[in-house]
């Protein structure tokens, strides 16, 4: 590799970016790993292995704890990773920073413990057609519980939010808005501005759905104006089992605790318990320590490149990979968002996505191939399944070339 | 180790460009509806069963190369078997298609199924080779659904 080939028109050198990740050392059935599979999960560099080496290694031992000087340090690293993720959110305060498992936890809590108190029969909760499993599941699940129901923005067919049918989806009953920022599946940058001013019209609080937009692009908590965002920390170049849910501070201080435990307590009796302050309230047991670490140190890295120059090298990669996939007569590409980040969703016609996936793995590229965790979204394309490319600031124009010339080769062979 | 064509062999690709048994039979005794909840693939498996022969078997639905062919290739070997050698028959492709790669595969009843010997080397895709298989034993279970999970 070569190391540097910066120019003005490419102020992010991807190549010197992928000797920060070991794993691009590795090879994968005989060829160099092309890893476009992204938006499921990113790769990790040399600085969040070392920081979780690190804290295992000579820092390590349980936080709020100890009176020893160990738990000590090992809070006071917790505590800064806590701040670090405010800032990186532009927060108000670390107090509204809750460390969970990931997005679905995220948003799990949100459904089990702002929904259990807030819904009741006939209450409505209003999420979008291309929402991933994860924001349908759960507030599925209260509103069986509760007796609220689901109500749904259709998606057209470009794969785009009409805001006019948004508004036209919000009733009386509305009580939450709960929507993907950035979709999984086609990567349309959903208008979520227009859609935090449209529920709060209407005094209904925002849900938002950030694991497809934090390894893309900025987020201000306060500019989006939404109630609630959450991210996971796998799909920003950090560790898997941690991610963030960000509530107002009044919206967490009136919910009630999600799971009961250790570390989440004031003081307990057998006849009453009192909870502890935010975020404690919401974090009972012991957490991820080491992944929380981790999560900082990837927010670290991916400022010390900054989102300006990944939003630009991702346009181009974007771009190409449209226009290499266009050229190709059998290739559909699945909606046509306005504004898009990082994925692509292709049908090759008459090849099932299973068959070009295992094609493109031989030939070393990874992609996703499947539903996505989108199923109403695919029915609503009339598909059960496609193949999925997306990209990090990692990948370079020679990933987008490998990518279009296995799929050509897939056509070739199920079609040749 | 493993090359596109261990895996896509040429029969395997004919089956799947023109699956073999491919619709309803006049005279259906047992039908089952499959599904692979990875993929979404569905097929729906027919049979005729007369005095314990599989008189008829037939499928219609849609898959990926590795499941069209492997329900295929199916139908083309259970014409004629009992119900019995059917069910043994299964239990060798499975056989077939558990064992570790590098261990030469058994060979027993399976003839041209063989070729699926392949699909050992990418696991995700075993249930795409056994859907068609699981969806005949419960076409002859009488147990109208099945899936892969």
């Amino acid at each position: 590799m070569s190391r540097s080939r910066a120019t003005a028109a490419a102020p992010l050198d991807a190549a010197r970016i992928r000797e920060d990740f070991p794993i691009f050392g590795r090879v994968v059935r005989g060829k160099p790993l092309v890893y476009l599979d992204n938006a499921n999960s990113t790769q990790k560099p040399r600085a969040v292995i070392d920081v979780e080496s690190r804290f295992y290694e000579s820092q390590y031992s349980n936080i709020h704890r100890g009176v020893y000087l160990l738990s000590q340090e090992a809070t006071d690293l917790y505590d800064r990773a806590r701040e670090r993720v405010a800032r990186f959110l532009n927060a108000r305060s670390p107090r509204e920073i809750v460390f969970v498992r990931g997005t679905t936890e995220a948003i799990n809590l949100v459904a089990s413990s702002w929904g259990r108190t807030r819904l009741t029969e006939g209450d409505e909760v209003l999420i979008s057609a291309m929402e991933h499993h994860s924001g349908i599941v759960p507030w599925q699940m209260i509103c069986r519980e509760t007796g609220a129901r689901l109500r749904v923005i259709p998606v057209d067919d470009d794969g785009e939010i009409d805001l006019a049918a948004a508004e036209a989806a919000f009733t009386a009953r509305t009580r939450i808005l709960s929507v993907i920022h950035v979709s999984n599946a086609l990567g349309t940058v959903n208008p979520v501005k227009a859609l935090v001013c449209l529920a709060r019209a209407r005094g209904v609080p925002v849900l938002l759905d950030g694991a497809q937009t934090i390894s893309h692009r900025s987020v201000d908590v306060q500019d989006l104006g939404c109630d609630f965002y959450v991210f996971s920390g796998h799909k920003l170049f950090g560790p898997t089992g941690i991610g963030v849910l960000w509530a107002r501070e009044a919206i967490l201080d009136a919910m009630p605790p999600y799971q009961g435990g250790g570390n989440m307590i004031r003081t307990v009796t057998f006849d009453e318990t009192t909870y502890a302050p935010l975020p404690f309230k919401f974090e009972a047991g012991t957490t991820n320590i080491a992944g929380t670490l981790g999560l900082a140190a990837a927010i670290d890295y991916v400022d010390s490149i900054g989102y300006d120059a990944i939003a630009a090298h991702e346009a181009r990669l974007v771009a190409s990979m449209i226009e290499g996939l266009s050229a190709i007569p059998e290739v559909r590409l699945i909606g046509r968002p306005k504004e898009r980040v990082g994925v692509v969703s292709l049908v090759v016609d008459g090849v099932h996505p299973h068959d070009v996936g295992t094609v493109l793995d031989l030939e070393g590229v990874a992609v996703r191939a499947g539903h996505h965790c989108v199923q109403p979204l695919m029915s609503r394309f009339g598909l059960v399944a496609t193949v999925r490319a997306s990209v990090a600031f990692y990948n370079t124009p020679e990933d987008v070339a490998a990518l279009v010339a296995a799929v050509r080769k897939s056509i070739a062979v199920f079609r040749g | 180790m493993s090359d596109l064509r261990d895996l896509y062999q040429e029969v395997i690709l004919d089956h799947s460009k023109r699956p073999r048994n491919f619709r309803r039979p006049e005279l259906v005794t047992g039908e089952a509806h499959g599904r692979n909840p990875l993929c979404g693939d569905t097929l729906t498996v027919y049979v005729d069963v007369e005095n314990g022969t599989i008189k008829d078997v037939a499928f219609q639905g849609h898959g990926c190369a590795i499941s069209t062919a492997s329900a295929s290739m199916m139908t083309e070997s259970l014409k004629g078997k009992t119900v019995e050698e059917g069910r043994s028959l299964f239990e060798w492709f499975h056989r077939l298609l558990t064992t570790p790669p590098g261990i030469g595969p058994p060979a027993g009843p399976l003839g041209k199924l063989a070729v699926f010997s392949g699909v050992r080397e990418f696991p995700v895709r075993v249930k795409c080779a056994t859907l068609a298989w699981h969806t005949l034993q419960a076409a002859l279970d009488g147990t109208a659904r099945a899936t892969t999970e």
